[in-house]
């Protein structure tokens, strides 16, 4: 009777030392307070949240890095669910090499596949040298520093995970419903809107959740991109917590971030769920 | 079997340019003669490739990361796969609530995690420390092993089990002898996920290293931030070298969709 609970005690308990204990810390820490000669004092306020909740610069972050996370997830979706759906169609040979470089770069550290766009984007990179040879543009596009740079890199990141997320939905079909539904004289399109869309649906609808959440909390990529000209959330507590040494301030600014990005997850599993639900009721 | 037609087959070339346009660049980079980025490079050397061997820093912290994804990737899935077995193949009280505890490094923020991590072992005096490193990772990868170990528990046969239980095997030895040969695949793909996730993780560990424990992401993101000659291009293109090869076995033994998508079957 107790076996399950004596094979996964040894997992609980490094969970409940290393990862609930250390959240509750945290917060915890948000309450404290803090002063540049006297360090963390332990009184309890809600002080720290109400300095972040009531400054127009964090008001920005937050906006500026839920626009960034809401852009790169639009593209997300758009770009990853057409090429999920051609990776089913495709010959097994070709599509094991489509592969290869769609999900290769997930297991390609964030850190070397940002320099890769540092290079591409900068002032005197790739992009804009091609351009300026070939007489397309008199002067260089800015794009490092900017959102839009920061945009392009985690869509970069972030698409394999939509394409994982609408291929493996897609692959749980039938592919005898295909044509089954041609056999009974559906034209193309409307097998793919009858047949293989709802199928991909829960995919499609999963997916964004993933690129969402992991941009809203990127930081690798906006540091190195965005430098300290194009702030966002993660690196904002990175700062308060290594350059000003401001650690509840930046706990306060860390739990905003983990209630903002847990509230739009529970909505939109409520959403899909209502809605999937009710495509297969 | 149905197939893509032109405008199909130009939209994958176009994605997989995309994908590849990064990668590319920053091995072209590293092969250049000049002292700075500059891609496509106006000729080969391998002038940056010596000089990683002048830079004890960068071999230092890749001999750090290597350590350090095995040792968490080990320990997360020798905590994993008992779980796993717990997971998959019981119904008891707080089944559903123990898989969502185990997955939840992965919906948390990375940042939250980081400073998280950084409250704690600086209380209990671990920050920095090799030991507050690997336990710190190995709750991080932990969802990774986790998944691809429940998913080669799920489909299998539990009449063998029983069979061997009736001709009097202990549990210990129905373990050893038919659950663990069969969920292998899983343990050992959990296992090499977990060491890449563990060997690129970069936002977590930032906030928990200190300069002796810096891994080579953690290097490579400093450098990055504050000088870039085509020193961290070579490097990066050894990290891309290891990890290509890493998966080009990984997708000949297992099938790297297989690996991240996390299901037993095709």
């Amino acid at each position: 009777m107790s076996r399950p609970y004596l094979l996964s005690a040894p997992a609980l308990a490094l969970f409940g030392a290393l990862l609930v204990a250390p959240l509750a810390m945290t917060f915890v820490l948000s309450l404290n307070s803090f002063d540049f000669y006297e360090g963390i004092s332990s009184t309890f306020s809600l002080a720290n949240y109400a300095e972040v909740l009531g400054d127009a610069y964090f008001y920005e972050i937050f906006g500026r890095t839920f626009a960034i996370a809401l852009v790169t997830t639009a593209f997300c979706a758009l770009l990853g669910t057409p090429l999920a759906y051609f990776l089913m169609r495709m010959n097994p040979f070709p599509r094991s090499i489509m592969v290869l470089i769609v999900l290769g770069p997930l297991l390609i550290s964030v850190v070397v596949r940002t320099l890769g766009w540092a290079i591409l984007l900068g002032n005197r990179g790739v992009i804009n040298t091609f351009l300026l040879d070939w007489g397309l543009i008199e002067r260089p596009i800015r794009m490092m520093y900017t959102s839009g740079g920061i945009v392009v890199a985690l869509t970069h990141v972030f698409v394999p995970f939509m394409v994982l997320a609408v291929w493996a939905a897609l692959q749980r079909q039938d592919s005898a419903t295909e044509a089954a539904a041609e056999s009974l004289g559906a034209g193309p399109l409307t097998v793919f809107r009858r047949i293989v869309l709802p199928q991909a649906m829960p995919g499609i609808l999963s997916g964004p959740l993933i690129c969402f959440s992991l941009a809203a909390s990127a930081f690798a990529t906006p540091a190195l991109l965005g430098g300290r000209r194009v702030k966002v959330v993660a690196t904002t507590v990175h700062d308060e917590f290594l350059n000003t040494l401001n650690w509840p301030l930046g706990a306060a600014i860390s739990m905003l971030l983990l209630v903002s990005i847990l509230t739009v997850m529970i909505t939109w599993n409520r959403y899909v769920e209502t809605r999937v639900g009710r495509a297969y009721a | 079997m149905r197939h893509n037609g032109v405008l199909a087959n130009l939209y994958c070339i176009l994605f997989a340019v995309f994908m590849l346009a990064p990668i590319v660049v920053v091995i072209g980079v590293s092969f250049t003669p000049t002292g700075f980025l500059e891609f496509p490079p106006s000729g080969l050397s391998l002038r940056w490739f010596r000089a990683i061997l002048d830079n004890p820093d960068f071999i230092d912290a890749a001999i750090l990361s290597l350590q350090l994804a095995a040792a968490s990737a080990t320990i997360s899935t020798v905590l994993a796969v008992p779980a796993a077995l717990a997971i998959g193949q019981g119904k008891f009280p707080g089944r559903e609530a123990l898989l969502a505890l185990l997955m939840s490094p992965l919906m948390v923020p990375t940042v939250v995690l980081g400073i998280a991590f950084l409250r704690f072992l600086t209380l209990i005096g671990l920050s920095g420390s090799f030991t507050g490193l690997m336990l710190c990772h190995a709750v991080v990868v932990m969802p990774f092993v986790l998944r691809l170990v429940l998913a080669s528990i799920v489909g299998l046969d539990r009449s063998v089990d029983r069979a061997a239980i009736s001709l009097g095997a202990t549990d210990w030895a129905v373990f050893r002898r038919i659950t663990l040969p069969s969920i292998l695949p899983g343990i050992v793909g959990g296992w090499v996920l977990a060491f890449i996730t563990s060997f690129d993780e970069v936002t977590v560990t930032i906030f928990i290293v200190n300069p002796s424990t810096t891994t080579l992401p953690v290097r490579l993101f400093s450098y990055i931030a504050q000088t870039t000659d085509p020193l961290v291009a070579s490097v990066s293109t050894m990290a891309i070298l290891f990890t290509v090869v890493l998966m080009l076995v990984v997708d000949r033994l297992y099938g790297l969709d297989r690996l991240l998508i996390g299901e037993g079957k095709r």
